[in-house]
């Protein structure tokens, strides 16, 4: 026995001499770290002054919000406010944007961002919009890549954990998104133990206006009470379909760490939305009753409005036989990846010990072909082989999304093995790994799940840092990481913390969208209710308790700046107008007591905020926006007298009515 | 015999530390920047323990002479970034007398560079991608489940008197780390293919 272990011994230190010889040999790196990550370093330096190639649109997480970066470099531009109050931008404090966040649950001041998606056409990206889903009170946003703004959400009836979205159609038709919990649908009272064969999962297609961006839902489909995870559409040829993982596929309600990890395979669910398009416009799918919040922001008013829907159309798999197919996946899916052919649908078994491919042109032949192995509800289910393009043998552990680099290359990262993975699609070989710094999550090549991908980067987020960065107590940063992808193998280039958590993100050349970022609001266009486009106009209006003060914003002063006649107990409304006409003049406005956040107001632009006097005095207001040279003279007061007091409204600037020559 | 080990393990870690460097330079001068270069590609499992943390499943297999073998193992399998993720895992982590019990020339051909993946696979054979206490693995022999295993293979539970076996191997000792949990068997659970 001994003997045994002693040559088991002796041959190991021989194989580690030769492994461990030959990585340094192939691996220069290894020995040339200095030099190389030189190298690195002016790969992602961006001298002061000059522009990033790439925008990133990095998903927020939970804090509910949509981050922009520049790569190569990491640089942090803008993180805006989606689904979340942001006291910085005033987005639901002031009156204006409050209505964003409307629900048919009332004001919801929180969500979980996921999946930011930028518009396409022809399957390239435009760099029109970027949609992003939240995740826990269901509702998709869209953001204007002109203004870098929220301006419209809608809520997604019949949902619950809207996670398999928010990723739009070839031609931006539609914004897809899926749920992640089946729930009673309709919503009822009832036993949750009766959830198998009761509950049931919507797939929302909400179609997009092509003008103006409007949001609208075509369509639901009721389909089995599985857990819809991620989805991508078809392209080129497959341009039509849309793919859906799944997993739960046995419906389980409880402890589904290990009940929904019993089948060996569950499903990607192919639909032919065109076929069921085209099923509604012409009267098929049945209205029914619903509540789901549609808000808009109008551009020319400043202001956005909540609209309340009261019904939904939903279709029924069994009423559009031949549209909806599942493809079995093996172990709980979660990315589900169309190559920019569109012939290839990756699969990512995050359970799995192997990648599975299917393939788009052997499917449309097995359903031709009935290569059916019974149905899941009424839905056929392909034969696992007669989809099945290939499979990535053991490429890593957990086995989590897969983007594209239009040279016939796949990226996919591995969650438990924390690495990213590149390999060749067609032949299925595993061409490098490389260690992420931890638990990577997703990634992002930009256009990485298009028909056009910029192949030059890979972006990877991470869950976990560790030790990666200086310690911020027990709660760290997550990161990104950025690979060179040009060369055979992946490089590392950098790290980079991002806010918290980098779910998912979207990345677009900056030429495409930087050309139509909008500078400053025009004040003629401004056509919000409460706009006063001179100083002359500026004034002060008691209605009752209410007082409504109409205030400019101009380098160096308000207009009015001394006003009185304000008293305890009354409700008063700051309508404040930024008069400048110059890029990046914002001002910002706050009060003294007031119980809400700064306005911060882009010129051109009106906004309102509320506050309640509850002191008798005095009070300053200031400008919080650093905007000038004289900046901190920028200020006001209110004298604020008690209640019934016969102190009249008045209002001056310099001593003078607001008007005076 | 475990002294024999450790001396050649030694040996193993200086001969690759020589590789890696300038072979000009005598080892001992350059004990320092092997250090640094090799934490230019270090994984999640060189995250250094913290005071009074719950280790996790790699820290404690390390701490224990008796997986020294499977610990070896891991590291030539290149695994080890996989057994401290943040899990849940459970690992049925076998004795070095569990290796030893193999046919003669089985580890010798596994540890040979070109079967590094067969050896991965051996031993992601040992990981389920689950947490799986003794209780929890109870519920699945009354269940009637089976363990599914990050290798895709599907292992067997049973339960025997109250002692639990998996592929007819009794579970020796179960240890709870902060990633899963480590039951301890005296068996290399070789998969058929």
């Amino acid at each position: 026995m001994k003997t045994m272990i002693k040559s088991f011994i002796a041959i190991f230190t021989l194989s580690v001499i030769m492994v461990s010889c030959g990585d340094a040999n192939s691996n220069k790196s290894t020995k040339q770290s200095g030099a190389l990550s030189g190298n690195a370093a002016e790969k992602v330096y961006v001298a002061p002054g000059e522009h990033d190639e790439f925008y990133a649109f990095v998903s927020g997480g939970f804090s509910g919000q949509l981050a922009v970066y520049g790569l190569p470099s990491g640089r942090l531009f803008k993180v805006i406010p989606v689904f979340s109050v942001d006291a910085e931008k005033a987005y639901g404090f002031n009156e204006e944007t409050k209505p964003m966040l409307m629900t048919s649950h009332g004001f919801i001041p929180w969500d979980d961002s996921h999946h930011p998606d930028i518009s396409q056409t022809a399957g390239e990206l435009d760099g029109r919009w970027v949609f992003i889903n939240g995740n826990n009170t269901p509702r998709i946003a869209k953001i204007d890549l002109t203004t870098f703004e929220t301006t419209e959400i809608i809520e997604v009836p019949n949902s619950a954990g809207n996670h398999s979205s928010s990723f739009v159609t070839e031609n931006t038709e539609y914004v897809v998104a899926g749920t992640r919990f089946s729930v009673p649908f309709p919503q009822r009272d009832m036993p949750i133990d009766e959830y198998k064969g009761n509950f049931k999962g919507a797939l929302t297609f909400i179609s997009v206006n092509q003008e103006d961006g409007g949001m609208d839902i075509k369509f639901q489909l009721r389909m089995p009470g599985f857990d819809y995870d991620l989805s991508h559409p078809g392209r080129g040829a497959s341009h039509g379909w849309f793919f859906f993982t799944t997993y739960n596929t046995e419906e389980a309600n409880s402890l589904l760490e290990v009940n929904a990890s019993q089948n060996d395979k569950d499903f990607i669910a192919a639909v032919n939305w065109k076929k069921i398009e085209e099923y509604v416009n012409n009267g098929g799918g049945k209205k029914i009753p619903s509540k789901y919040a549609h808000n808009v922001y109008d551009e020319h008013t400043h202001t956005a409005t909540s609209t309340m829907k009261k019904e939904v159309l939903v279709v029924d798999p069994e009423d559009v036989p031949g549209a909806i197919y599942f493809m079995p996946t093996p172990k709980s899916p979660h990315g589900c990846d169309v190559d920019p052919s569109g012939e290839y649908i990756v699969g990512s078994g995050k359970l799995a010990a192997e990648l599975t491919v299917h393939s788009f042109s052997k499917m449309l032949k097995a359903i031709e072909e009935k290569k059916f192995d019974g149905d899941a509800y009424g839905i056929p289910v392909l034969q696992y082989e007669a989809t099945l393009a290939g499979a990535v043998k053991q490429p890593g552990l957990g086995p989590l999304h897969t983007e594209f680099d239009g040279k016939g290359n796949a990226y996919t990262t591995f969650f438990i093995s924390s690495e990213v993975v590149k390999w060749k699609l067609g032949t299925w070989e595993v061409i490098d790994r490389k260690p992420t710094y931890y638990s990577v999550g997703h990634l992002m090549i930009p256009g990485g799940n298009s028909r056009k991908p910029f192949g030059k980067y890979v972006l990877a987020m991470n869950k976990i840092t560790k030790d990666r960065y200086l310690p911020t107590g027990p709660e760290v940063t997550q990161s990104a990481q950025l690979y060179d992808i040009t060369g055979e193998k992946m490089e590392l280039l950098l790290d980079f913390p991002t806010i918290g958590e980098p779910h998912y993100a979207a990345g677009i050349p900056a030429d495409i969208v930087a050309k139509n970022s909008k500078k400053f609001y025009r004040l003629e266009d401004n056509k919000h209710p409460h706009a006063v486009k001179t100083e002359a106009e500026a004034k002060v209006v008691r209605k009752g308790n209410e007082v409504h003060i109409y205030l400019t914003m101009i380098r160096s002063h308000f207009a009015p700046d001394n006003i009185e006649g304000v008293q305890v107990g009354d409700k008063v409304y700051f309508h404040v107008t930024n008069l400048e006409q110059d890029y990046d003049v914002p001002h910002g406005v706050s009060m003294i007591g007031a119980q809400t956040s700064e306005l911060l107001i882009m010129p051109g632009q009106t906004e309102t905020f509320i506050w309640y006097p509850k002191q008798v005095g005095v009070w300053p207001f200031y400008c919080t926006d650093f905007c000038s040279a004289l900046h901190q003279e920028m200020q006001g007061y209110i004298r604020v007298s008690p209640k019934g007091s016969n102190v009249p409204i008045k209002f001056t600037l310099d001593g003078d009515a607001v008007d005076a020559e | 015999m475990k002294t024999i080990f450790f001396t050649f393990f030694v040996l193993v870690v200086l001969v690759f530390v020589s590789c890696k460097n300038d072979k000009q330079k005598v080892k001992s001068e350059t004990k320092t920047e092997v250090t640094k270069t090799s934490s230019e590609h270090r994984g999640q499992a060189s995250v250094a323990a913290v005071e009074g943390e719950q280790p996790n499943a790699l820290q404690v297999a390390k701490s224990i002479e008796d997986f020294s073998t499977l610990v070896t193992a891991i590291e030539a399998a290149g695994v080890q970034d996989a057994v401290v993720n943040t899990g849940p895992l459970t690992v049925l982590a076998p004795l070095n007398s569990a290796f030893a019990k193999l046919p003669e020339g089985t580890v010798e051909t596994l540890v040979k560079p070109e079967n590094k993946s067969k050896l991965a696979f051996i031993l992601v054979n040992h990981v389920a991608p689950a947490n799986y206490p003794i209780k929890q693995l109870k519920k699945e022999v009354k269940k009637g489940r089976k363990l599914y295993m990050a290798s895709g293979k599907y292992l067997v539970v049973e339960d025997k008197d109250g002692e639990i076996y998996i592929e007819g191997s009794k579970i020796l000792k179960s240890v709870k780390v902060s990633n899963g949990w480590i039951h301890v068997i005296d068996d290399v659970l070789v998969p058929a293919e």
